[in-house]
């Protein structure tokens, strides 16, 4: 790995989607909280299913990233 | 990548050791744990409702008691009055009854008097007619004398006449 | 108490005679060029020895005290078992029987008498491998967390009398564990009417994530050891999850991946498809998650450290062992949250298998 290879580059980019897709469900999730405090466990384990998703797609790439570079 | 290899004797070790750790946990700890913490939650789910149910059944005999000291009241207060007026009555009866007795008494002794009184004039009657008889008599001896001493022996005489 | 002097009796009596016997003054060059990539992935990968401590003694020689391990190897019929000191660090062929073996990079080949690895176009080793079942370091580890899961809980159970009373010690600090995944993991996500069968696998595969996680945080021995971040480990446990699942999967579960009630035909096919997929992505997440979350934290924390080493400065030592605690604190909610995330997920896809449709 010397320099700045494509993997770099492409890990980074995965990197950027997951986080940016990860941060959305976490923003929706705060503010679907604060409305409705009372089912606030339950939005919580749809949030981290659905993050949990979301990571599984971006570590399926990390891994392919890394196979392939 | 090297990370990425699974490496079959540490998959082979970790399924027995895994395997293994699910068994005896399932065996000695889990199974024992979440009965006796299943226990533990009937034993108090069941003890609440027995407490709630108790409390309920307090209440029931507090309301019941209410009724009944409220009849208790009711019933003494009926007594009360019941008894007073009993008491005005017997009280209104007895001042009636006494009224009469006592106007009674006194209509009889009115009569008893009035008879008494009517006896003693009649005896005061004979009694004068008796002493007029006897004064005319010392009178029509004395006339002769003085008249001085006639009177005396008329006073004299009127003196000892005594009216009772 | 009495348990923690029997379980310590316990390894200084199995450890104390190897101990001495693995220490040795080996003459490398003390003041060799220190290679941070090279640390880092010698402690992430497995090792057939268990490294205790190094130093340097009075005449500069670097003294490594290892706890050698069991070497056990099949190869061509041929069942071997010896000790890893035999090994010598890699710098000795061992011959058993007429094959020889030599170690180099942590991994074990067969070689000629000499020892000689051979290479292809891509630096690729293209001598044979015999079958490692050897007992390497996290092999070792594993044993460890079990032996002390097995303690925690089994001394926790014998408290629960036949009759109930209030949790006291031990017990105190672990039912409010069980209660949690058995309430908010396990009834939570399959329900509680069929969350009893699967509880015992449930809850043992989160306390043994997370004492792993934990046992991989210490850093000296017998700690240190990255199980959890180990792709063979992650992937049983994965493995035993997408088992479990796919077995007591009901007809509807199985009617709504193949046949997806309620969509036209061309779509149906197509759901088909990614659903089948899915079948396969998801224990391969759960697997890939684990390992990448744990070795990543080993990796940021090993980095923060070797800072010190790269610039040869105690000045940047303050500002590592600032960032290297920071980073142990965040590992440590890694460590319960991987283990969480592990088992809701295991528990949510287990969940959606024997879920029945009511309509």
């Amino acid at each position: 790995m010397e320099g700045l290879s494509l993997t770099t580059i492409g890990l980074g980019l995965i990197i950027i989607g997951a986080g940016y897709g990860i941060g959305r469900i976490a923003q929706s999730a705060m503010e679907a909280m604060g409305r409705q405090p009372e089912i606030s466990s339950k939005i919580q384990t749809a949030m981290i299913i659905a993050a949990a998703l979301i990571e599984g797609a971006a570590l399926f790439a990390i891994v392919v990233a890394l196979m392939k570079g | 990548m090297g990370l990425l290899t699974p490496d079959p004797g540490l998959v082979f070790w970790t399924l027995i050791t895994f395997g293994l750790l699910v068994f005896l946990l399932k065996k000695f700890a889990w199974k024992p744990i979440l009965h006796a913490l299943k226990v533990r939650e009937e034993t108090i789910e069941f003890s609440l409702a027995a407490a709630e149910k108790a409390k309920a059944e307090v209440q029931d005999l507090n309301i019941e008691k209410e009724k009944i000291m409220n009849q208790a009241k009711a019933d003494r207060d009926e007594l009360i009055k019941e008894a007073r007026e009993l008491k005005q009555n017997i009280l209104d009866e007895a001042k009636s009854k006494a009224q009469i007795e006592a106007d009674k008494i006194i209509v009889s002794a009115r009569s008893l008097i009035e008879r008494e009184k009517n006896e003693a004039i009649q005896e005061m009657k004979h009694k004068v007619a008796e002493l007029s008889v006897d004064i005319a008599g010392k009178l029509l001896e004395q006339e002769m004398e003085a008249n001085d001493k006639q009177k005396a022996i008329i006073d004299r005489y009127l003196q000892e006449v005594n009216f009772n | 108490m009495r348990h923690i002097k029997q379980v310590i009796l316990v390894l200084v009596v199995l450890f104390s005679t190897q101990l001495i016997y693995g220490a040795d003054a080996h003459k490398d060059d003390a003041s060799e060029e220190f290679d941070p990539m090279e640390m880092i992935m010698h402690h992430i990968a497995d090792t057939h020895e268990w490294h205790v401590i190094s130093y340097t003694n009075g005449e500069g020689h670097k003294v490594n005290i290892t706890l050698p391990l069991p070497i056990i190897l099949i190869y061509q019929g041929q069942f071997n078992v010896f000790m890893s000191s035999a090994f010598d660090h890699g710098h000795k062929v061992v011959k058993k029987g007429d094959v020889y073996y030599k170690l180099y990079h942590e991994k074990i080949y067969v070689t000629d008498a000499d020892g000689t690895i051979h290479y292809d176009d891509h630096h690729n080793v293209k001598n044979a491998k015999p079958w490692d079942f050897s007992i390497t370091r996290n092999v070792g580890s594993m044993f460890l967390s079990v032996l002390l899961l097995l303690w925690l809980f089994i001394s926790a159970a014998r408290k629960y009398g036949s009759t109930p009373s209030t949790p006291k010690g031990l017990q105190s600090f672990l039912e409010p564990l069980i209660l949690f995944v058995r309430d908010d993991i396990a009834v939570a996500q399959i329900g509680k009417e069929k969350a009893g069968r699967f509880m015992p696998f449930l809850m043992t595969v989160f306390f043994f994530i997370w004492i792993n996680n934990l046992i991989g945080l210490i850093p000296f021995f017998p700690g240190g050891s990255n199980l959890t971040g180990n792709i063979s480990v992650t992937m049983l446990l994965a493995m035993i999850t997408f088992l479990i699942t796919n077995f007591s999967g009901t007809k509807s579960y199985w009617g709504h991946i193949f046949w997806m009630p309620g969509v036209p035909v061309p779509i149906r096919i197509l759901l088909s498809f990614i659903e089948f997929i899915g079948l396969f992505t998801k224990p391969f997440a759960l697997m890939i998650r684990l390992m990448a979350n744990i070795t990543a934290g080993h990796i940021i924390i090993l980095s923060l450290f070797s800072l010190i080493f790269v610039m040869k400065s105690v000045a940047i030592a303050p500002v590592s062992i600032l960032m290297g605690l920071m980073m142990f604190m965040l590992e440590l909610l890694v460590a319960v949250l991987q283990a969480y995330i592990f088992t809701l997920l295991s528990a949510l896809f287990i969940g959606m298998a024997v879920h029945e449709e009511e309509h």
